[in-house]
């Protein structure tokens, strides 16, 4: 177990200066996650142009890994669909959990920073919790017409 | 500079032997990431002495059997050691009558039986129980159920900015509605002593029973129920050197003769028909079915060896650690300690600009120091301070300055990687 796997230099630049930090108000998408453990909360915010994420913010507090991991988020899926979005989300769960994915890292940009993650699974659902919040974000976006009560993610 | 030098051996003024101590305790010896192990999350849970564990595993090798049920010899010895361990709590906390001692599961057990058994029968709409805003969820919870089931209300009594029970404030709480004080001995997530006598000598003016969540202050200071005056005392195994899944209720003979049954079964009946059940008597009217046998029995083992060690000695220790960790925490830049009350605990909670507690504690383990992170089950506390977590260090007899110092030098590391 290598502090430095999982504290890699562009995960401790995203803590320390997150990019796409704020709100956007008003959003067409907005879901909040919270991750009881450690008492992390982070809001994230989406604007689309039809199927197309067009913006994303986030904010809240957390440490470190899911500060980084939901700044380096904001960078991966600002432009995508959301079949592409969910392809990315399936690649991260498979990266932050699995001891041998099958996933190209090539494919994941400054995203595989975090496949040091793994070797520590207290931490796994710090670096998950935003791709869960950004989730159901969409999927709360989907519904919105049925008026589904916002409920805040919790990763317990 | 440090408040004691920290000596080669680990000795210390008191007089404890603490690296003959630590020969005793055979988790403390082993390399965690390559780094030998510094275990300083005591508060959650403490180590097990050999002494602890071989008297389990004797049990098990010759003794086992169920309690009060057999005429044959290991039922018998088991009966034996069982009681005999309640009669060992009972001279530890200076209880007049074994009657008085409950085998339960734990603090969090001890609090819900009273809330169930002692408090919901006698509350009613209108009708207060204070807690103070320092208290562990396990000394809420309860009350905020019973009082859901009864319509009364709970009451906060507040605290300082340095982790104190606000005294001046409960005697404008306390009144003609309250039914029950339940207040924490020592805080677990802040360390403070809160001085609870002074506490107990206002509720008893006012007729008010009194319960303590004593689970972090049994481990640390000598506990006498009776100069206490309290009506309730709640402890667990688990910090204390013994096993998990055992803990005590200490409660006034009168109180606990008066209250009902918390949950029926074998054991705490004496005649059962269809028609008409009576129960046993004290301690066992509180203890239905088959208990923790092994874990009474570790619990005497773990209170022998505390009592070998001397409590007094080990609370003088631990706060020279306590002493020592402060001043070499009070050292490195961004650290805040969170609980500065002058009475404390080997407990320093903390935390550090721009770095989250999650991952000190990460960091920290990467070093072979454990603490433990988080809100520490007392999330109200977290609030107060408006944190969403600190890092806790704590610490027993069997740590040393050299370890404050490991854990000083990991969070200097800890700055150098995410400062």
């Amino acid at each position: 177990m290598d502090l430095k796997d999982l504290y890699r230099d562009v995960i401790v630049d995203h803590n320390r200066n997150p990019r796409n930090f704020g709100k956007l108000v008003p959003a067409d998408a907005h879901a909040d996650g919270h991750n009881p453990l450690c008492g992390d909360r982070l809001s994230l915010y989406v604007n689309l142009d039809g199927e197309r994420i067009r913006e994303v913010k986030f904010d809240g507090s957390g440490c470190a890994i899911s500060v980084a991991s939901a700044s380096l988020l904001t960078e991966a899926v600002k432009g995508k669909t959301r079949e592409e979005v969910h392809a990315l989300f399936e690649n991260m769960h498979q990266l932050l959990t699995q001891q041998d994915p099958e996933v190209e890292l090539g494919k994941l940009g400054k995203l595989a920073a975090l496949s040091g993650v793994r070797e520590f699974p207290a931490r796994v659902k710090c670096a998950s919790l935003c791709w869960h919040t950004l989730n159901a974000a969409l999927e709360r976006q989907t519904e919105a017409h049925t008026d589904v009560q916002s409920k805040a993610v919790s990763t317990e | 500079m440090s408040a004691h030098p920290a000596p080669a051996t680990g000795a210390a003024t008191v007089g404890l032997d603490v690296a003959a101590i630590r020969r005793d305790f055979p988790v403390l010896h082993q390399s965690i990431n390559g780094k030998p192990l510094v275990y300083l999350d005591n508060a959650a849970s403490s180590q097990r002495p050999r002494a602890v564990i071989d008297t389990i595993a004797r049990y098990y090798e010759h003794d086992h059997a169920n309690v009060h049920r057999g005429v044959h010899t290991l039922s018998q010895r088991a009966t034996d050691a069982y009681e005999g361990a309640r009669e060992v709590v009972r001279r530890f906390i200076n209880a007049r009558d074994t009657k008085e001692v409950i085998f339960v599961r734990g603090t969090t057990e001890a609090v819900n039986l009273v809330a169930q058994s002692f408090a919901r029968p006698r509350l009613g709409a209108g009708d207060e129980i204070l807690i103070s805003a320092l208290e562990h969820h396990a000394n809420i919870v309860p009350w905020q159920m019973v009082c859901e089931q009864t319509g009364a209300q709970l009451r906060v009594i507040p605290i300082s900015r340095s982790g104190e029970v606000d005294f001046a404030a409960f005697e404008q709480l306390i009144g003609p509605r309250t039914r029950l004080l339940a207040l924490a001995h020592v805080s677990n997530a802040l360390g403070t002593i809160v001085p609870v006598e002074k506490f107990i000598a206002v509720a008893r003016r006012h007729g008010v029973p009194v319960l303590l969540d004593g689970a972090q202050a049994i481990p640390h200071s000598k506990v006498d129920v009776r100069a206490l005056d309290c009506d309730f005392y709640c402890f667990s195994g688990h910090k204390m050197l013994g096993p998990s899944g055992i803990g005590i209720l200490y409660g006034r003979q009168q109180l606990l003769e008066a209250m009902p049954p918390w949950q029926g079964g074998g054991d705490m009946i004496l005649t059962v028909s269809f028609e008409k059940t009576t129960y046993n008597q004290l301690p066992w009217k509180f203890e239905a079915g088959t208990p923790h046998i092994s874990g009474a029995i570790g619990l005497a083992a773990a209170i022998q060896y505390l009592e070998a060690v001397g409590m007094e000695r080990i609370a003088a220790y631990e706060g020279q650690l306590l002493d020592h960790a402060t001043q070499r925490l009070a050292q490195i830049p961004g650290l805040r300690l969170i609980g500065t009350a002058p009475h404390k605990a080997a407990v320093a909670s903390f935390v550090m600009d721009n770095i989250h507690p999650h991952d000190i504690g990460t960091i920290l383990d990467t070093e072979g120091v454990a603490i433990r992170t988080g809100h520490h089950c007392a999330m109200p506390v977290m609030d107060f301070f408006q944190v969403p977590a600190t890092a806790r260090a704590s610490f027993a007899f069997y740590n040393t300055f050299e370890e404050v110092d490991r854990l000083v030098a990991a969070l200097e590391h800890t700055r150098q990687v995410l400062g």
